[in-house]
């Protein structure tokens, strides 16, 4: 392995003085839950990271791969909801392939047909035809399963599995929109790929929120299954009590504690993972051979190398990362809300964060996830003190002191904008840019 | 007459707000497609800049409503738009001189403007929420019909009602009169001339002794303006919420690319083309099929392709095949 450089010890070791002075300031529960989403955001960063440090790939969908691997965790974890499946499982799942047959039907007209007008007219009428046969197996199934207790269920279920393999589903769920994607934006200027996945990004929103037989749409899932122990469980354990009574302290909150740091736990696990392999990856001959491609396509492209294949690959590769962690994050959640997806949060914060940490360097990605997440926990409350400061000569209910204060809370937009130009400009390399 | 009542449905739901909305869009698409010929790289924070040059007009028209100006049956906001265009151009101006302007000197690569725009993006998006709120906003007054739905049943006796609102009609003049102000800009005007120019070819541009600063300047001042316009007039339409004009940004790229990115007339047409689309695609065709078909063929369901929540997959939808089969766009745009 590579030396460590002194100047990116102190780096984090600044970030981990920021995490515990939260803690020592205001609570170890709230620091902890900042940690934890921290985590969570790092190996976002992760993801995106591939794509753009390795491959200078641009990839604006990152809260669509991120619901995506919610839906998972929900998919995986939840148990099976059977007068749902009675009502119309089997049938939904014939819709669906009929779904796929379609799209697959009109791809083999396409290809095997030769050019001209007839070929298109057959692909519409498959299309068309493939279509009203799907719409008319799925509208009477969806009805049916969404009729069922909708105050409660309404929908399929899940598998019942343990959430920690919805981790990996995730991963692949991801991957598959990646795919799909990329096939079609890959190979064209870097521009149409942004456009094309804040599009599927959009449309996976809008999918988690509009079909309630899959997810429960806006209902949202609540009380999924956890992979560490519940609090209750936990202050009634003997053996918790007495060791809560060893280092003495309240049982309550130290249950909330406990839980949490066993989520970090989990997450390190996962993160280490992650980095051991991109570490590996990056200095293996693939790695080499990616930032090659990324410097100069034309020379490596006439060196024989597939500049498009190369980049479809690290584009799922690092979209399904980008899944896991939001597997991962609905998993800490114990909840899917579709609604709270928004992409200035996901997918423009996650960039900030590469930005910021130093794009090609994996620890860079890290450090800039826990940064700026943290950051943008503390930006609100450190702008309303500035506002309050600010406005502390003027009336208390004079009117523009009363807005500034209530608008407190979008600074943090405004100074993530500020951080990603300043960054961009003055150290494009990023904080821990790469060797 | 029953065929004559479904085009009236038609017009209704389908013609009329599809072309007010195409209209929006294509004027979107336009700055898009300046910036993208000029500058050369997509900006996102064009829905944003929108949304800021709507937000500057909205409270210069309720500085006005307040102070008793109207302008009669039109709403007031037509008479805030040259100062929310002004005030645009100077932070688009500001903008550029911050931020793009360095980009140039180094002749970055396009990616790298993109993501200064992923930042200037944030910005925009905060001081708007900042200084308005994340709330509804409504600013039309005036009148609101042209056509009421009940006035056109008993001027032509037919069972269904066309209205045809103020801001519609609005938004359909001004972007006809915008449009032919750009384009007599930019083909007959030493100026305009000298932006294809270097649009077209950046280094012959240079030879011949255009100034490329004046160039860029010139382009975002007519960026904003088209903006403002654009984020103004949906505003009328519909109404000014600042999430919604971010989300503007994929039917206004996919206009821009589906006419060709960098091509002033693929914009118009493909602003239309989405919005047609989008619309046909999510309206539930049940009232003009009952119009038109005899009652024993009606099929049972609303006749409607996709819900309107899905609005969004349909330029999603109309970006892919134009990127899977003529990636250059419908008006043969500048790149690949």
């Amino acid at each position: 392995m590579t030396r460590v450089e002194p100047r990116n010890i102190l780096l984090f070791g600044l970030v981990a003085i920021l995490f515990i002075g939260t803690g020592m300031m205001q609570s170890w529960n709230s620091a902890l839950g900042i940690f934890n989403m921290g985590l969570v955001s790092a190996i976002m960063a992760l993801g995106v990271n591939m794509q753009w440090g390795y491959a200078g790939l641009f990839n604006v969908g990152i809260v669509g791969f991120t619901a995506l691997g919610g839906l998972a965790a929900v998919l995986v974890s939840m148990p099976p909801v059977p007068e749902a499946w009675a009502a119309g499982g089997p049938r939904i799942l014939l819709a669906l392939l009929a779904g796929a047959a379609t799209i697959a039907g009109a791809i083999v007209v396409w290809t095997r047909l030769p050019r001209g007008w007839v070929r298109v007219v057959a692909m519409l009428a498959v299309l068309i035809a493939g279509y009203v046969i799907y719409r008319a197996i799925f509208d009477p199934a969806r009805d049916a399963i969404e009729s069922v207790d909708p105050a409660l269920t309404g929908y399929l279920g899940g598998l019942g599995l343990p959430v920690v393999l919805a981790w990996p589903v995730g991963g692949l769920f991801a991957a598959g929109a990646a795919w799909i994607v990329g096939k079609v934006a890959l190979g064209l200027r870097s521009d149409y790929l942004a456009i094309a996945t804040l599009g599927i990004a959009e449309i996976i929103i809008a999918v988690l929120k509009n079909e309630d037989w899959l997810g429960r749409g806006v209902k949202n899932v609540t009380g999924l299954p956890r992979p560490v122990p519940y609090e209750i469980d936990l202050q009634q354990a003997e053996w918790f009590i007495a060791l809560s009574d060893r280092i003495g302290a309240n049982v309550v909150s130290f249950s909330s504690i406990f839980v949490k740091l066993s989520y970090a736990g989990l997450f390190i696990v996962v993160i280490l993972a992650l980095i051991w392999l991109s570490q590996m990856a990056l200095n293996s001959p693939w790695g080499r051979m990616m930032r090659a491609i990324r410097d100069n396509e034309v020379s490596a492209s006439a060196m024989g190398k597939n500049v498009t294949r190369r980049h479809l690959q690290i584009f799922i590769l690092g979209s399904a990362v980008c899944g896991l962690a939001g597997a991962m994050m609905t998993t800490l959640d114990g909840q899917l809300v579709p609604s709270s997806y928004n992409p200035l949060r996901f997918t423009f914060l996650v960039w900030v964060m590469v930005i910021v940490g130093g794009s090609g360097n994996n620890w860079g990605a890290v450090l800039g996830g826990f940064l700026i997440w943290w950051l943008w926990i503390m930006v609100e409350p450190m702008g309303l003190a500035l506002l309050e400061f600010v406005t502390s000569g003027m009336a208390a209910d004079n009117p523009l002191r009363e807005h500034l204060i209530d608008s407190a809370a979008h600074m943090r937009l405004l100074t993530m904008g500020i951080f990603l130009l300043v960054m961009l400009r003055f150290a494009p390399r990023g904080l821990i840019p790469e060797k | 007459m029953d065929l004559l009542n479904a085009i009236v449905v038609l017009a209704n739901f389908v013609i009329v707000p599809a072309t007010a909305y195409g209209a929006q869009l294509a004027l979107g698409a336009l700055g898009v497609t300046l910036i993208y010929g000029i500058l050369r790289f997509s900006n996102f924070a064009h829905g944003d800049t929108m949304a800021f040059g709507a937000m500057v007009t909205i409270l210069v028209t309720w500085g006005l409503q307040g102070a008793g100006v109207s302008l009669g049956p039109l709403p007031t906001a037509l008479l805030a738009l040259p100062v929310g265009i002004a005030v645009t151009a100077l932070l688009l101006i500001g903008t550029d001189r911050v931020v793009y302007r360095f980009y140039r000197a180094q002749k970055a690569k396009p990616v790298i403007y993109v993501i200064a725009s992923l930042g200037v993006m944030f910005i925009m998006n905060g001081l708007v929420r900042f200084i308005i709120g994340v709330g509804d906003q409504r600013f039309a007054d005036g009148e609101r019909f042209i056509v009421s739905a009940r006035n056109f049943q008993s001027l032509t006796g037919l069972d269904e009602g066309l209205a045809i609102r103020t801001s519609q009609g609005i938004t359909l003049v001004t972007a006809i009169l915008v449009v032919i102000a750009l384009f007599w800009f930019l083909n007959r005007t030493r100026t305009g001339k000298s932006m294809r120019a270097f649009s077209d070819n950046e280094d012959l541009a240079l030879l011949s002794g255009i100034n490329p600063e004046r160039v860029v300047l010139i382009t975002w001042i007519i960026v904003a303006a088209l903006a403002t316009t654009a984020g103004v007039l949906y505003g009328l339409d519909k109404s000014f919420k600042p999430f919604t004009y971010f989300q503007l940004l994929l039917p206004i790229f996919a206009s821009a690319i589906v006419g060709g990115l960098g091509n002033p007339v693929g914009a118009i047409a493909g602003g239309f083309v989405i919005a047609f689309s989008e619309i046909s695609v999510t309206y539930a065709f049940r009232r003009v099929a009952g119009h038109v078909l005899p009652e024993d063929w009606m099929p049972e369901g609303l006749m409607q392709l996709l819900s309107t929540d899905y609005k969004f997959a349909v330029s999603f939808g109309i970006l892919l095949i134009v990127l899977l089969f003529r990636p250059t766009g419908l008006f043969r745009g500048k790149a690949v």
